[in-house]
């Protein structure tokens, strides 16, 4: 048991240092460098001056160290764009993409476990027909162009609801006002999502009402709501855990579109504009933190796995 | 197909959803490819005082915001938008077809190496990659199809690597291994055929998601660059038209989702015919 998780641990922390490297190797690869050597009127001398004191007149592999050593120590190099640390811009925009993304996950979660149970067990009806062509539409729907639609409706045809935004510019900024502006962006992002994760939550439980174990316990007697929630769920919830660990850096990308067509103050708005202006600190710094987050959300996963699965602990102890 | 998987073409001939999917699919490619010959309007040609004109004889969908035709937009777009997808998923291929083979014909520290560094890639959210990779070299239709092919074999270098691992323990392999087969006949002449289907699958399921991407990259007009057409440029010009005339953004959108969706039809009916131990 230890030494599986010790082997996830380092697995973990391999695929972080892979992607520490990656970010260097491509801001050394990146021409240009940092804007304030761009300026033409710059003498020799002070343009010395300024790559010792950014420390690029380094030789690289000292450099590199530089590198992973600030990382360790949550120092992620400065902006080239809005002149502050990345640390510092990140944190402002954190908790608006955590919101959203974790609202979209959650969401996500319910819909998909829900009805793709409840598809499992009438299969071939009419209601599992009509979630499975749902589901087909959702996957391939363009993020953007969903968004487009829902604001034509929503906010600019009936005007029940904010087009972007996280807030009502001028207003108190109440629970209800917030929660109005998450309902459109929370729909788009979650779409696609909802409906990959609906497909495997199906076939799975399916797969798993066909097990002579489920056979035994209806002849025993079992409810089928039972059934359905102790028997058929867990089973559902294996290819979910995994499915939401590789989804994950996709929820960002699409968090991503999803906050700019919405406005949205938060990390992936902040990172398509930092990748339109050629600011490769923040961008590669923003895309250090989602490594990060996703190896620890791969992480959980495997832990999360063995308690749903416990195969996987007598196989691999 | 023959070898140890029979039945994968009878299987996917009876499938509705193959028929169905590819049938759309293979008339939209066909209409992309002669419409433009029979419907002789320039795409790009300005005609300020038709500005977001209905259908007539002389534009049958309209005109744009900016009096260009929009039928003759959405076919050249389309030509576009799909021969950067596919290409985008052949590059693709190329890569995580070769690396997957790598780590999956022989495991052993390549293995574990390439793997690695699928997992790292998995990891990034690739579209901030992606745009800054543009920003840089620019949105020439050649950098689209390398930053999206570029970004995107991973799935697919993990399912050949999959499915090889699992093609080396069959005993006909350890048979030809036995005649002396090794190295690349072995690979060419005995795996590959059994690969086929599962390549097969991963690539339309592929197409489906680099034809979104592009369509979201040249959204954030990064993409495709005016005053060439994209299914996902129009509708990024579009945007802020659109209370004014909503059929600019409807019919791009709608043109993405017909063909995103065919291809993910048929990717279905491909991998059940492939893997058909899965129940429906």
């Amino acid at each position: 048991m230890a030494r599986y998780f010790a082997r996830r641990l380092l697995h973990a922390l391999t695929t972080l240092f892979l992607v520490c490297t990656a970010t260097f190797a491509i801001i050394h690869a990146a021409p240009g460098g940092p804007s304030v050597l761009a300026d033409p009127k710059l003498t020799a001398t002070e343009r010395q001056a300024i790559e010792r004191r950014l420390g690029i007149d380094r030789p690289l592999g000292e450099q590199y160290a530089r590198w992973i050593g600030s990382v360790a120590r949550g120092d992620l190099g400065n902006s080239f764009l809005y002149q502050v640390p990345n640390v510092q811009a990140i944190r402002e925009r954190l908790p608006g993409t955590l919101l959203l993304a974790g609202t979209a996950l959650l969401a996500a979660i319910v819909i998909a476990l829900t009805l793709g149970t409840y598809c499992a067990a009438r299969p071939g009806s009419v209601a599992d027909h009509a979630v499975t062509v749902l589901a087909s539409a959702a996957m391939a729907i363009p993020a953007f162009w969903l968004a487009m639609v829902l604001i034509l409706l929503f906010a600019v045809t009936w005007g029940v609801l904010p087009a972007g935004g996280n807030i009502t510019v001028g207003g108190t900024g109440s629970l209800g006002d917030r929660l109005a502006h998450l309902i459109l962006p929370v729909t788009v992002l979650s779409a696609a999502l909802t409906a990959e994760l609906l497909r495997y939550a199906r076939s799975s439980t399916r797969s798993a009402l066909l097990q002579p174990f489920v056979r035994v316990a209806q002849a025993k007697g079992v409810s089928k709501t039972r059934l359905r929630r102790r028997h058929a769920l867990r089973n559902a919830l294996i290819p979910v855990v995994t499915l939401i660990g590789l989804q994950l850096p996709r929820l960002v990308g699409g968090a991503a579109v999803t906050e700019t067509v919405f406005s949205w103050p938060g990390m992936g708005r902040l990172g398509v504009e930092a990748a339109l202006s050629r600011d490769y600190p923040l961008v590669l710094a923003i895309t250090l933190v989602i490594s990060a987050a996703v190896a620890v959300v791969t992480l959980l996963v495997d832990i999360i796995y063995v308690w749903l699965d416990p195969r996987i602990r007598l196989a691999r102890t | 197909m023959n070898g140890v998987r029979p039945g994968v073409w009878q299987r996917l001939r009876r499938d509705q959803r193959a028929i169905v999917g590819g049938g759309v699919l293979l008339l939209l490619i066909l209409v992309l490819i002669v419409g433009p010959y029979m419907y002789r309007v320039s795409p790009t040609s300005l005609d300020l005082a038709l500005v977001g004109a209905p259908p007539s004889w002389q534009h049958w969908l309209g005109t744009d915001e900016n009096g260009r035709d929009v039928l003759s937009r959405l076919l050249h777009g389309g030509r576009v938008s799909l021969a950067v997808g596919g290409l985008a998923v052949a590059f693709a291929l190329l890569l995580g077809g070769s690396l997957g083979a790598m780590a999956g014909f022989r495991p052993g520290p390549l293995d574990t190496v390439l793997m690695r560094a699928t997992d790292a890639m998995l990891s990034m959210p690739t579209i901030f990659v992606v745009i800054t990779a543009l920003a840089f070299f620019g949105s020439t239709l050649g950098a689209l199809v390398l930053t999206i092919g570029g970004t995107a074999w991973m799935g697919l270098a993990r399912l050949v690597r999959g499915e090889l691992l699992s093609i080396r323990e069959h005993a006909y392999i350890e048979a030809a291994r036995t005649l002396g087969q090794s190295g690349w006949a072995l690979f060419a002449r005995h795996m590959l055929p059994q690969l086929t289907p599962t390549i097969l699958v991963g690539v339309t399921v592929g197409v489906g998601t680099a034809i979104l991407t592009e369509s979201a990259l040249s959204y954030l007009g990064i993409g495709v660059q005016p005053p060439a057409a994209s299914w996902g440029n129009m509708l990024s010009t579009a945007q802020s038209y659109f209370t004014a005339y909503p059929h600019l953004v409807i019919l791009p959108g709608a043109m993405i989702f017909l063909t995103v969706v065919s291809v993910n039809v048929l990717g279905d009916a491909l991998r059940d015919a492939a893997d058909p131990r899965e129940p429906g």
